[in-house]
């Protein structure tokens, strides 16, 4: 397997304070990795360490096959970052900020120009082009600085916390040029406090709590570790109800909670529901409807963590 | 992915042209000094807050004291008009400090320090844009000057001498409010600090009066300030009279300034936050 980012016991401490607490992470080239966790969690501090904005205090990392503690140069050649907070020039038009990026990086005028416009138009901020970025709204300085990190195509693009603050069409708007970068081959490592952000972009996501990993894989993968799915029957009889919890209760599945309209049960795989639809179609208690849900990022965040997001973020 | 029939990249999206090459740092700090004249062309009220003050200054001491002070108006202006410069110049410097505090708080320093140019450039750059910065001001004074009057006797080679020796020592200047800039929280911060200091220093100097008739403690003061020195200078020039000394102790005292405060700078600029 080919990684495009390879940390090994990753630290950074400041004073007191171990934000990145021994992080150990593998990132595929040409994937989306997710970096989830409350504020607070580690996330940004992570990410500027592999951007090369912070040195680790210890530990060991790769970029793109670069060390991190003395090919800083090399890296930040190859990578682009997109911080939290929109990192454009507030006073120039949005013309003007790509047109000043691009000719930092190293190309002519005239292909700064010509690049600022294509970028502008697929990004659909040709018309705000020739407008202070002040005008803008979130969504536009957010897909701008997005931008901004795509003028020469990085291999790798980090995107701290891309939609926090936005509506849910820049949110979606967002999450399309995410999309977009990574069809075209860009490993894209994004952090989120949203779980559905992660589950909607990533491949492979980890958890980050208290500067620690604590949990790694596909979205499928996290929502497996922690066990079960919600069985939802709908009865056709809902008077049978008691009958078919008695019935359960004999074939040994989970305590079955009921609904309006049947049943509500946990089970550990999707075998047990099948064996649970199978002994009450045995006995005769006929099901209108069912369905087989995985657990939410949410509830899987609380299995990891033993508490939910907003009492980790009230810390 | 979740949806692969979206994913169909729009254009615009891959760039099409070949990696360049890394931006030489003269080329970056040039791109940074466009910058900052974008920024005056946007924001023209930036030169101009800091420019009205100096220009209102001159009107009223040179209508309201002039005759007082120099016999006329007229006569007074040619005494007031080349510390007025000095003064507006040296409060234009405040800018430098501000803009970079701005830039760290808004984010943009983390774009250029992620980027592949020598990390000093945005600082050199921003030096670079208010070179520009002072000479708009010096046009806009020496232009108010001429109107009312100021005649120099040194013609136009002494007026440019004089603005470069002021801008090359405000330049040094400058290093300061980047340290300012770096240790306070706000852009607003920056201005108050620095102004604090740079009231007392240019008026109690011999811009706007000859220290003769100051109290001697503050002759003392008014003699050793570099502020007295630079107005000497520029006077010197301006009136076909250069007074080498003055020159020769602003070159010097812009060499220590900017050799004890620019290293200082730079490393604070280039310090993890």
């Amino acid at each position: 397997m080919n990684y495009a980012i390879e940390t090994n016991d990753l630290r950074k401490t400041f004073g007191d304070t171990h934000a990145v607490d021994g992080i150990s992470l593998s990132v595929a080239k040409g994937s989306v990795f997710g970096l989830l966790g409350p504020n607070g969690a580690g996330k940004t501090t992570t990410v500027r360490l592999l951007a090369t904005l912070l040195s680790p205090s210890g530990g060991s990392a790769r970029v793109l096959g670069h060390d991190l503690a003395t090919e800083g140069a090399a890296i930040r050649s190859k990578v682009s970052l997109t911080g939290q907070f929109a990192s454009v020039d507030e006073d120039l038009t949005g013309y003007e900020n790509l047109i000043l990026v691009s000719r930092l990086l190293g190309h002519s005028w005239r292909d700064s120009k010509q690049r600022a416009g294509e970028l502008l138009n697929a990004f659909d901020l040709a018309e705000a082009a020739g407008r202070q970025v002040r005008t803008y709204s979130g969504g536009m300085r957010r897909r701008l600085d997005i931008a901004a990190s795509l003028i020469i195509t990085p291999e790798i693009l980090f995107l701290d916390e891309p939609t926090t603050g936005l509506d849910p069409r820049s949110r979606n708007q967002v999450w399309d040029m995410v999309r977009d970068i990574a069809a075209i081959g860009t490993t894209v490592l994004l952090t989120t406090q949203y779980l559905e952000e992660a589950d909607q972009l990533a491949d492979r996501l980890a958890v980050i709590d208290h500067g620690k990993l604590i949990a790694e894989g596909t979205s499928r993968e996290l929502k497996a570790s922690v066990g079960s799915g919600t069985l939802k029957i709908h009865l056709q009889d809902p008077s049978q109800r008691l009958s078919a919890e008695a019935l359960l209760q004999l074939v040994g599945a989970n305590p079955a909670q009921a609904t309006t309209e049947g049943l509500s049960i946990q089970v550990p795989d999707p075998a047990e529901a099948m064996r649970i639809l199978q002994a009450l179609e045995n006995a005769g208690i006929g099901v209108a409807e069912f369905s087989l849900g995985s657990p939410s990022l949410d509830e899987v965040f609380f299995a990891l963590t033993g508490k939910s997001q907003e009492s980790s973020e009230a810390i | 992915m979740n949806s692969p029939i979206q994913n169909q990249p729009i254009n615009g999206i891959l760039s099409q042209h070949t990696k360049p090459k890394p931006l030489n740092t003269f080329s970056a700090a040039m791109a940074l000094g466009w910058r900052a004249l974008l920024k005056i062309k946007h924001v023209p009220f930036q030169l101009f807050d800091v420019t009205v003050f100096p220009l209102m200054m001159t009107l009223m001491f040179t209508y309201l004291f002039g005759g007082a002070l120099a016999g006329s108006p007229q006569e007074y202006i040619q005494y007031l008009l080349p510390g007025i410069l000095v003064q507006t110049i040296l409060f234009i410097t405040v800018y430098t400090g501000v803009g970079l505090n701005t830039d760290i708080s808004k984010g943009i320093y983390d774009r250029f320090r992620s980027m592949p140019i020598w990390p000093s450039a945005p600082v050199f750059g921003a030096l670079l844009g208010d070179v520009l910065r002072y000479s708009i001001a010096a046009i806009m004074v020496l232009g108010l000057g001429f109107i009312l009057g100021f005649r120099p006797q040194g013609g136009l080679l002494g007026v440019i001498l004089a603005v470069v020796l002021v801008q090359i020592f405000a330049s040094s200047l400058a290093w300061i409010w980047i340290i300012v800039g770096m240790l306070v929280k706000s852009p607003e911060s920056v201005m108050t600090t620095s102004f604090l200091f740079l009231f007392p220093l240019t008026f109690a100097s011999n811009v706007f009066v000859d220290p003769a008739t100051m109290p001697g403690w503050l002759q003392a003061f008014v003699s050793v300030n570099p502020v007295t020195q630079l107005a000497n200078a520029s006077r010197g020039l301006m009136h076909g009279a250069p007074d080498i000394s003055s020159i020769v102790w602003v070159l010097i005292a812009t060499a220590i300034i900017t050799a004890i405060f620019a290293p200082i700078a730079l490393r604070m600029y280039h310090r993890e936050r």
